[in-house]
């Protein structure tokens, strides 16, 4: 199964990045194999909706399970339009989050976790 | 003509500035840009005599028509739009109303709606004419509101315009079109910091400009400094004084209570004319 980490870094060593719409990369990691590709988050420059941008940008991917920090409506709105599932509160070194959640520590969330521009300020 | 007053730093004195040169020219017509809390009003006490509500368009999708092809999605410059399978997901409030979704949606499923933002109030008190927009809570785009406040600039009367702080959206659409701008700043490390911001705004829009120093006899000399080897002339020096500060808090504009400073802002306008002349 693959799963979307937001983190500060482009490998599996890296800090997960507390903001999902300006977060720096996305890494996406086979939960099976820990095989991973991280992609720059372009939306990280966005005058605004880079939630939007950056939803839009990991639907497109296919993906189909976040785990980050934070997430505002705006993303919210278009990740569960999407059918993606957020995993919120998520914060750590990126592999060890990933066995986190293989373990079922982390909660799925069913809104967003802060408001708009949390992740700007 | 048209004086914008402007800074980077916010409470500087932009509207005391603003409002008092007005009330020392005759005829001034004062355009208050800072929507997004416009305070003239307070000072000019002006009879409002009538209100139109602003518009942008925002895109609505007609669902039967729309085959989620993306391409409003890919043309939108604001992330306004996103399409998530076959469904079409709207962020009005990101939404600028440019209206390039709706030109560029090949299948004709975008019609633009209306959505209200803001209000503009337009009135006079004696020779001096009055207007100001209001954007509304919870709405973000102040430029729309702005643009329509300057469709009231008047050909044959100084204008003057009250900008909002900053150096973003809302001052580059309030600014733009000058003939001058006054930067009132305070001689203090944050006035100067934002004075040196505007500075760059301004010389990147080549709009000429100069300096007012508020409160000029606190703080310290490097904001004299500053406008000399940048040579940027300093117009007008407002001291530090209780009497104004009174005034302001009653809502007073200080050329009312003493007409001597009447003459100063007359000089300011005089240098102003000398400078676009």
């Amino acid at each position: 199964m693959k799963v979307c980490v937001t983190s500060q870094g482009a490998d599996l060593n890296a800090q997960v990045d507390p903001r999902f719409g300006r977060c720096r990369y996305f890494i996406l990691v086979d939960t099976d194999t820990l095989e991973f590709e991280s992609l720059d988050n372009l939306a990280i420059s966005a005058s605004g909706g880079a939630g939007i941008q950056a939803g839009q940008f990991i639907a497109d991917k296919g993906v189909k399970i976040v785990l980050t920090g934070n997430v505002g409506p705006n993303a919210f709105s278009v990740l569960s339009a999407a059918g993606i599932e957020v995993f919120t509160g998520v914060n750590g070194i990126v592999n060890e989050v990933v066995e986190k959640y293989k373990n079922g520590e982390y909660n799925s969330s069913d809104g967003p976790s802060v408001d708009s521009h949390f992740g700007s300020k | 003509m048209i004086i914008s007053i402007a800074s980077g730093k916010g409470g500087t004195g932009k509207t005391t500035v603003a409002v008092n040169l007005a009330l020392s020219i005759k005829d001034a017509n004062i355009l208050d840009c800072d929507v997004e809390e416009p305070n003239a009003h307070i000072f000019i006490k002006p009879e409002i005599k009538s209100k139109e509500k602003v518009f942008i368009p925002v895109p609505e999708i007609d669902k039967e028509k729309c085959n989620a092809c993306g391409k409003c999605k890919d043309v939108c410059a604001y992330n306004a739009l996103a399409i998530l399978g076959d469904t079409v997901l709207v962020f009005p409030e990101l939404c600028h109303g440019c209206g390039a979704c709706s030109y560029f949606c090949p299948q004709g499923a975008i019609k633009e709606v209306d959505k209200e933002i803001g209000i503009i109030e337009e009135g006079s008190i004696n020779e001096i004419g009055f207007v100001h927009g209001r954007l509304n809570i919870g709405q973000a785009m102040a430029p729309p509101v702005i643009r329509v406040v300057k469709k009231h600039i008047k050909n044959d009367r100084v204008n003057i315009i009250d900008s909002p702080p900053g150096t973003s959206c809302p001052v580059i659409s309030s600014i733009a079109g000058s003939d001058f701008c006054v930067l009132v700043t305070e001689p203090t490390p944050f006035g100067l910091n934002d004075l040196m911001l505007a500075v760059e705004v301004l010389r990147k829009v080549r709009i000429p400009f100069g300096v007012v120093v508020n409160r000029s006899d606190l703080g310290d000399d490097k904001t004299d400094k500053y406008c000399i080897e940048e040579k940027i002339p300093i117009l007008m020096k407002i001291p530090f004084n209780k009497d104004i500060a009174r005034a302001y808090s009653k809502g007073e504009p200080f050329v009312r209570c003493f007409p001597e400073y009447k003459d100063m802002f007359l000089v300011l306008l005089g240098k102003i004319k000398e400078t676009i002349a």
